[in-house]
């Protein structure tokens, strides 16, 4: 990857000069690069319009949001904040802590859990494993409608709904098998000879895995808690369906309680809980950007 | 410590006789087989394959073929349900609306996502930069927060509107017109372009400069080679996104659940297959009517994968 991205690189200087005439070429291309991106800035601007326009709505008394699409609100009003935040049966925060406790519980469940398959099959021979490996490719396009309806009925027998059991445990026993094919996928990528230096030092499979694999595993690990938190913190159907007390609400349960619950002109309040509702994957996006972008050109995900 | 006994056996001295027969042991058994410590690590997978997965799905076909409704113990049913499907008009709608969903939101969105990726690779300044800003929407689309948003942009006194009415056009509001509602998530799917640009851009960085180089030596012209070296050389790629982005839009629920305020309307308009799903299962509780439809989505998703393998053989060119 590394060589081949090198290799492209002379492209731009090489077309430069095959220009025959290279002055009036390079006003040219000065031009055209010029237009690419004021094209680009203005596709971004569309693209983010939609959001900078809750976020200054969100600052914005509910009868001057409807006056048009200005970003710029008059003044910093937090009211809709407090407003929102107070709206519901409990206060805000007591969504979002419910929400970081899931997603709390299904970041480390899909660390350990699929960290652990997924040194099996990249690096362990087994009887089973091409046909195991398949399987787990075949769960990724597995529809979760398919299972859901026999999971509400299993955990309901177990007295599950209303707790957060349902939507963790799975994570413990390694059900996204995305995140296995993405670290199957990086493990393979690391030098065997670790492995068997390691192994000449005395380690077990365990030791080999915790002392040589995972540490070295760090950018495959980190894609996965950021995409887990961001699938989590997202997620609605399974949340909706598990619980139905409001006081184990999660923020996507609360913002959609909060859109019931409200007459049409509570835009405001809305848009400021909707804006702290996405406050976090943004600031995930921000923290991880490069892990994130790496992570979804090699394996595809969302 | 580590360093110590590498040390140790990297001495000279010692490996003559005893390493080498046990390495020759080794090379017996081969293939090694480290299957007890593998089903170990594994042991989380299977019970989760067992009783999250494979359990429910046989359990889902079981209840397909019986009237369950929670309280009491399903009652069978032989093919009563699939036959009720058959005549069901709501579902053939939400079918409908699902198909068209997909087939028109997934080009348009790959479409996009190719022409952008295409764009940021000709060396554009500041490629990092664009390719966070186009790709967040990817993060946000499926959230419950930008289905509200959607809803007040496409709604009757929206974004949308104030704006066409600063204009004098005075507008429907869009989420609650049976004719445009369904467009309005078509939209939300498209401005999602960002995850399969993301794949399309590493994909464009594997295909060798030198490709295009012959290529204008030769004097082909920029439509010529996009369609006979870039579209060639990316087909596993637009395969792979294809793929995946339709299996991803055959299971859109949230979006269709909030715009609608969970009803799928205006008259259906946005009754997602999906959330019928959920309305008979988790609103009638008609448990053995979901399982069946459960299964029907599994066969429709297994068999689009399917024709899409199958198809690819006749178009997806594989460099090696």
């Amino acid at each position: 990857m590394v060589t081949k991205s090198a290799s492209r690189k002379p492209t731009a200087p090489a077309r430069r000069a095959k220009a025959p005439n290279g002055s009036s070429h390079s006003v040219r291309d000065h031009r055209r690069r010029f237009f690419t991106h004021l094209g680009l800035i203005a596709f971004a601007v569309v693209m983010l319009y939609p959001l900078l326009w809750m976020l200054s709505s969100s600052f914005k008394p509910t009868t001057e949001i409807f006056r048009g699409p200005g970003l710029i609100p008059d003044g910093l009003m937090v009211d809709n904040y407090t407003e929102g935040w107070t709206a519901l049966p409990f206060p805000f925060h007591h969504y979002l802590i419910n929400s970081a406790i899931v997603v709390a519980g299904s970041i480390i469940g899909n660390l350990v859990a699929c960290s652990l398959a997924a040194y099996a099959f990249a690096r362990l021979e087994f009887r089973g494993k091409k046909l195991f490996f398949a399987i787990m490719l075949g769960t990724i396009m597995l529809p979760i409608h398919v299972v859901i309806v026999p999971q509400y009925i299993l955990f309901s027998n177990l007295g599950w709904i209303n707790t957060y059991l349902p939507l963790i445990v799975p994570k413990l026993l390694a059900t996204d098998g995305f995140f296995i094919f993405l670290m199957v996928q990086f493990i393979r990528g690391l030098p065997k000879d670790l492995d068997e230096a390691a192994r000449i030092d005395g380690c077990g499979h365990l030791g080999i895995f915790a002392r040589v694999i995972l540490p070295l595993s760090m950018p495959a690990l980190a894609t996965t808690a950021i995409f887990t938190f961001i699938w989590t913190w997202n997620d609605f159907l399974s949340q909706l369906i598990f619980l139905t007390d409001p006081e184990m609400y999660t923020v996507p349960l609360a913002l959609r309680a909060f859109v019931d619950s409200q007459s049409q002109t509570s835009w405001g309040p809305l848009f400021a809980m909707s804006i702290v509702a996405l406050g976090p994957i943004f600031g995930f996006f921000l923290a991880g950007q490069r892990y994130l972008v790496r992570g979804i050109a090699t394996t595809g995900i969302k | 410590m580590g360093l110590k006994q590498r040390q140790k056996t990297a001495d000279p001295q010692t490996p003559p006789a005893d390493p080498a027969p046990r390495r020759r042991g080794h090379r017996r058994r081969r293939p090694k087989d480290d299957s007890a410590a593998a089903y170990l690590f594994l042991a989380p997978w299977f019970l989760g394959l067992v009783f999250i997965t494979i359990g429910p799905i046989l359990a889902s076909l079981y209840f397909s073929f019986t009237d369950y409704s929670l309280i009491g113990d399903p009652r069978w049913a032989g093919f009563d349900n699939y036959l009720a499907m058959l005549e069901d008009e709501r579902l053939h709608s939400s079918l409908l609306v699902t198909f068209q969903y997909v087939f028109v939101s997934v080009p348009l969105q790959l479409g996009m996502a190719l022409a952008l990726a295409m764009i940021l690779d000709r060396g554009v300044r500041g490629l990092p930069i664009y390719r966070s800003v186009y790709y967040l929407p990817s993060l946000l689309g499926s959230s419950v927060a930008v289905a509200i948003l959607w809803r007040q942009i496409f709604g009757a006194e929206g974004l949308i509107n104030s704006f066409l009415g600063s204009f004098g056009i005075d507008a429907p509001g869009w989420v609650s017109h049976p004719d445009y509602a369904l467009g309005t998530l078509v939209i939300l799917n498209v401005w999602t372009f960002g995850a399969p640009m993301v794949i399309f851009l590493a994909g464009l960085r594997q295909i060798p400069a030198m490709y295009y180089e012959a290529a204008r030596v030769d004097g082909a012209s920029p439509m010529k080679r996009f369609l006979h070296i870039t579209v060639p050389l990316l087909t596993p790629i637009i395969f792979f996104n294809l793929v995946l982005q339709m299996i991803n839009a055959f299971q859109t629920f949230t979006q269709a659940f909030i715009v609608s305020g969970g009803t799928g309307g205006p008259s259906d308009s946005t009754l997602f297959y999906t959330l019928y799903l959920y309305q008979q299962g988790f609103g009638s509780f008609d448990m053995g009517y979901a399982s069946a439809m459960a299964w029907l989505l599994l066969v429709i998703v297994a068999g689009f994968t399917a024709v899409n393998f199958l198809a690819s053989k006749y178009w997806v060119f594989y460099g090696d």
